[in-house]
Order: structure tokens, then sequence, then C-alpha cells
């Protein structure tokens, strides 16, 4: 409330002599623009979770449609003007048809364009049925083909014929899902145990320290291998998803744990906080009303940064075929098509167009976070 | 120094104990004990006899109480350097994993090693020279070296060695060579291959630590005995390594206790996609045929190991730095 209620008068006023008037949030905020990087990551990041709720809607093509006459079909570009055959030039949003050539000696398929036909694009188009936010069915699509009979793929297609561009987008509800359920979980670890053991100290505190530190010293990846691995594959999809959260989860909370317990140390003997307690507060109402806004700006920057490491993780888990399982469509299954080195010459783009698209968010994440974080803290310059 | 070697070591027991008991529930994870699926695997060729079932039902102690099962495995790991039988192997886990830990390890270290190389150069560079051309060079490759996966990194560094450098990707010596005496030939083949590994490894960890060097020297830089320092007339070369690099460095030096590992994750990991005779592809493949001994004794000794590595460290740092205080 304190946002609407004192930004208005700084926007007349000079910022500089009046800086007493802006919340904590509103001096985050305003420090947090200034931050060019991070403020684009914060579009970006938008973008991505926006993907990740209207997938369908942005997915031209239907991801388990396969097409036998499209395998391995490069990426198709897209044109913005066409020629007529007497060489004038219209503007039409259009992509060359192609066909299908197999070179009988080496068996090898290649795609030549075919002069005749072009596959005029549109926006708000027709293609397959879905329903916005699992609610209102439809079958608008943002970009791609006028007739709902062709298909066009701009980055590719893998080796059933499935269009990558559609699964990229429909894997982002997936892989940045996790990152948030994760996220979520570990918050609630972190906090609790981070918390309890630097408000109370003594024993408490050194048990929540030795796990921690345990939990720290081991290498994560074979841990995570193991438990993953156990996942029996004929188990529901949904399962799986939610086992293989937990799991990445157990990275996260450590280090959030660790910064929780630092700020409850540093805070328990400050006055306003032996003031609470004197005036006769319950410990979880010094920690609630007092402690936890004091540093949930901090917070919330760690658990920005800890989003980008719980993507990769999952991404990896699998990658390597023990993480979420087919027909589960995400970044890292996108990459199990990628494996090796023979399909990667063949179809680089199976693995540049997953893998940019990882980069891409978990580098604005990234970025965000850090942005945050400056933002949060009151001493920087 | 003595009390605080005892003192490390007494912390370790319980982080040992829970590596054991957290690879033990691994091992007992997946449905099945260990007999039921070796019976099925024996029964196919010719079938296993009751006495040789028993004998085994015993030495696992199948069949018992969980906690008895766990005792009759720690028990024959730490008395007999026994870790049971890769079944799909038919082999004696001992057998099978030693060569490929050294390996792990050894591209561990080398990778350390490769990361402090760079990084603290970097971002002593970067420090200095902050907000220059070089500086937001560093920055930006620090920042993607984080955001890209290794095993994405170590796909596109095949890629890019086969596409347009021919090189024979995969493994850590040419194909050839495998199985040969180690001549000098081999040896130089062996250094053309490993530093790939080594380098997909480091990025991720060089980045993080170029970041931690330049935040750490930038602290220091600018307070008030460097300026005494220079208005003494010293050389700046010889002013910076001697003072603020030295005080940075120490933040630095504790980060082993966390990098170790990771960089035996990301080495596992990586030698999955470059097929590299180490604890990766083995683990990996154990996992998914259910080979759980190998697996589990895989996962006990690569934590071990790691945590032992990490004491090390510890010790040595302690040893080289006289402002930690053995407490």
């Amino acid at each position: 409330m304190t946002v609407e209620t004192t930004m208005e008068p700084v926007e007349e006023a000079n910022r500089e002599e009046t800086p007493e008037l802006l919340g904590p949030w509103a001096l985050m905020w305003s420090k947090f623009r200034r931050h060019r990087v991070a403020y684009v990551s914060l579009w970006i990041t938008g973008f991505i979770y926006f993907m990740a709720a209207f997938g369908d809607f942005l997915a031209p093509v239907q991801i388990d449609e396969t097409n036998r006459r499209g395998i391995f079909v490069p990426p198709q570009g897209i044109h913005l003007f066409k020629e007529d055959v007497d060489g004038t030039r219209t503007f039409q949003l259009h992509a060359k048809a192609l066909k299908m050539q197999v070179d009988k000696a080496t068996m090898r398929r290649s795609y030549v364009e075919r002069p005749d036909k072009v596959i005029p694009l549109g926006f708000f188009v027709r293609g397959y049925d879905y329903r916005i936010l699992g609610l209102i069915p439809t079958n608008i699509h943002f970009f791609g083909p006028t007739d709902p009979k062709d298909t066009v793929y701009f980055l590719g297609s893998d080796r059933l014929g499935r269009d990558i561009l559609s699964r990229i987008i429909v894997g982002t509800r997936v892989s940045m899902s996790i990152g948030l359920v994760g996220v979520a979980v570990s918050l609630v670890i972190g906090v609790a145990l981070g918390g309890l053991s630097g408000y109370y100290g003594g024993w408490v505190d050194t048990l929540i320290q030795r796990l921690i530190e345990f939990l720290r010293s081991i290498p994560t990846i074979p841990l995570w291998m193991g438990l993953a691995a156990a996942i029996p594959l004929s188990w529901p999809p949904l399962h799986t998803y939610f086992i293989v959260t937990i799991i990445v989860s157990m990275i996260g909370w450590t280090s959030l744990a660790r910064e929780v317990r630092g700020k409850f140390l540093s805070m328990r003997n400050e006055d306003f906080i032996v003031a609470a307690r004197l005036d006769g507060l319950s410990d979880w109402e010094v920690i609630r009303k007092h402690m936890v806004p004091s540093f949930s700006s901090h917070i919330i920057a760690s658990l920005t940064l800890a989003v980008p490491l719980m993507i990769l993780a999952e991404t990896s888990l699998s990658f390597l075929g023990i993480g979420l399982q087919p027909p589960i469509v995400s970044w890292g299954t996108l990459l199990k098509e990628a494996q090796n080195i023979r399909t990667i010459i063949e179809a680089p783009w199976l693995l540049i167009a997953p893998g940019t698209t990882i980069i891409i968010a978990v580098l604005a994440l990234n970025f965000l976070g850090d942005g945050l974080r400056d933002a949060a803290d009151p001493h920087a310059h | 120094m003595l009390g605080f070697l005892y003192r490390r070591l007494l912390y370790m027991v319980p982080t040992v104990f829970m590596i054991s008991v957290v690879t033990f529930v691994i091992i007992q994870l997946p449905p099945g004990d260990y007999l039921d699926t070796l019976a099925a695997e024996l029964n196919d060729a010719g079938g296993l006899d009751e006495g040789t079932m028993e004998t085994l039902r015993e030495q696992y102690g199948l069949g018992q109480p969980m906690y008895v099962q766990y005792l009759k495995w720690i028990t024959r790991i730490l008395f007999y350097g026994d870790f049971g039988i890769s079944f799909e192997k038919n082999l004696p886990v001992n057998d099978l994993i030693w060569d490929r830990l050294g390996w792990t390890f050894a591209i561990s270290l080398l990778t350390l090693s490769f990361i402090w190389l760079t990084a603290v150069p970097i971002g002593i560079y970067s420090a200095v020279r902050k907000y220059s051309f070089g500086d937001y060079v560093a920055t930006f490759v620090g920042f993607v070296g984080l955001a890209v996966p290794n095993f994405l990194l170590a796909l596109v560094m095949m890629y890019v060695a086969f596409k347009y450098f021919g090189q024979s990707v995969g493994g850590l010596v040419s194909p050839h060579l495998i199985g040969q005496p180690w001549t000098a030939e081999k040896y130089l083949d062996l250094l053309a291959h490993i530093w790939m590994p080594i380098v997909v490894v480091g990025t991720s960890g060089a980045a993080a630590l170029i970041r931690i060097m330049r935040a750490n020297l930038l602290d220091e830089l600018y307070r008030p005995y460097v300026v005494t320092a220079r208005a003494k007339g010293m050389s700046e070369f010889q002013l910076l390594l001697r003072y603020p690099v030295r005080v940075a460095l120490n933040p630095f030096i504790s980060t082993i206790g966390w990098i170790l590992p990771t960089l035996v994750s990301g080495e596992i990991i990586v030698a999955v996609v470059m097929n590299l005779p180490t604890t990766g592809p083995l683990l990996l493949r154990a996992l998914l045929v259910q080979d759980m001994y190998l697996a589990g004794s895989l996962i006990f000794l690569v934590s071990i190991l790691t945590v032992f590595g990490t004491l090390i460290s510890d010790l040595l740092l302690a040893w080289i730095d006289p402002r930690i205080r053995y407490q």
C-alpha cells in the first residue's frame, strides 16, 4: 500500500530531495529500475512465464503430432515478400514449401524448396483444438500457416517429424514450473530450518548446521542420479514430476537456510527485536511480524537466484534419462534427443534451439536475481 | 594443529555415517532384493542351487530387518573392503571401480588447478581495470559460463571439434591406443584429449570464482593501506600482489569446500556425454539396469573421497594461512 500512497508526490517532486517519502519497497523498485540489464531481464522472465502459461496459444503445431514426411526438417525461414511469375513483389508472410529427397546411395534425406508452392503465414490463425489455461476451448493460435493443413517448422523438426518450436514452447511449462515449485519447497524448508537454527542457537543450531554441511560436502549429481533412478518407469507423469521437483529442491534450501540463519543471528539482539520480545510477543510473532519483513527482500533475491539452479538440475537429470521421461515435454527431455554427436551433426537445431532457450532463461533469471539483490542491499552504491 | 586435525576427523564421522546410510537407502530403493535379481539372471543360465542361494542370503542378511542388512553391508566394506557383486557384469565391484574413480578424481583435481590458474589472473584484471572492455568481456563470459549447463557445453565443444577440426571426440585417448601400453605417443594423445573435459567442467566454476575474486579485490583496492603503500612509491604491480591480492585470496581459497563437490558432480555428467572411462558412464549404466551394489558403491566412494579431499584442502589452508585459528 505504501507504494501507491508515496509514489505520486515523488514522481512530481525531485526524487533526490525527498527520498524519505519512499517506502522500502518503492526504494528498492526505483533502484532496481536503474539497473538496466536486470530490468530487461525482468521483461524476458515475464515473457518466459507468459509462454509457460499460454503455451498452446503460442505453439503452431501440436507437440505430439508426428509427420513421416517431415523428419529432421531444418529450420524454415519466414519470408516477407512473395514474387509472382511476372516479377512483381507483393507483401505476404510466407514460408517455402519443402519437398523431401532421399539420396538412394547414402540413404540420406534432404529437403529442397518447391518453386510452385508457398505456405502463407498469418497471425491468429486456426489450428489444433486446445483450452486456454485449461478452461476456454478454442483453436486460435498466435502465429502459423493460415491453412491448418500446412505445417511449417520454424525451428526444424526431430526424428519423428515433431515441431521443435512448439515443443520448446510447451516444454517451458514443465521446466519453469519445476523451478518455481522447487523454490517454494526450498523456501519452506530453508526458512523454517534456518530460522530455527538462528533463533534458538545451541544444539538445534549445531545439528542443523551439520546437516547442511553434510549436504554441501557431497557431490549432488551422483546422489540425485541414485534417487531419480529409483523412480519406476511405470509411474504416471505427474508423480515423476513431483518427485523430481523434490529431489531438485534439495539443493536450494541449504544456502537459503544459511542466509536466513545469518540474518537471524545478527538480528536476534537488535534493539527492536528485544523491545518486541519485552512487549510480550511470542517467538512466532516476533519472527513473523518483525524479523521476516526486515529480510524478505533479501530472501526474494536469493530465491530468484535459486530458480535457475533448479532448472539446470532438472535439465541435467532429464538429459541423462533418469529425470522426467517422455511423453513429458521439458527442455531437458528435448535435449535428450540430441544426445549423441551423430544426431547433432545431422540435425544441429536439436541442440541449438532448446540449448539457447535454456541459456536465455537462466541468464535472465540470474541477472534479475542480481539486480534484485543489489536493489535490496541498502549499503550498495 | 593436532587438536584441530582430531576435531576435523571427528566431525567427519557423522558425515561418513550419513553418507553410508543414504547410499544404503539408494541401494534398497528399487523394488525386489539383490538375490531376486541374481536368481532371475541365473535361472536363464541354468539356475542357482539352493545352497548357494542360502550362503548369499546369509552373507547379505537378506530377508532380515533393514538395520541388520545395513550392518552386514557396512561391516563387509569396513573390514574386508568388499563392496558386493555387480550382477550385471558378474564381477566383484572392486574389480570395476578403482580405475574409474582414479580418473574421476584426476580430472577433478586437474580442473581445480585449471580454475584457479584462470580465475585468479582474470579476476585481478577485471577488478583493477574495472569497467574496461576486458572487464565487460570477463563479466559477460562469467555470466554465460554460469548459465550454460555442463553437458550442453560438452556437446557444443564436441560438435565444434568434430565439425571444424576433425578431431576424434569422446574418450580420453584415440580409439587405436586403447589397451596399448603407456608410451610417449599415448601420453601426448591423452593431453590432446583431456583438455576438453577439463575446460568444460571448469567453466562454470571459473566463472563463479572470477566474480568472487573481482568482488573481493574491489573491496580491498580502495582501502587506506593501499593508498599508503602507493604513496610510499611502491610499484603498482608489486603493491597489488603483495597486499590487496593476498587479502582477497583468502575467502577464495576457502571456496574449495564447495567447489570440489561441484567439480566431481560436473565431471560425472560430462563423462557421460564425452564417454570418458570414468565414474559417470559406469554409474549411469548401473543405475539404468538397477545394478544397485555397483551404483551404491560408486555413490558411496565418490562422496567419501570428496569429503576427504575437502578435508585435506582445509588442513592445507589452515597450515598456509596463519589467521585461521585452530579452535
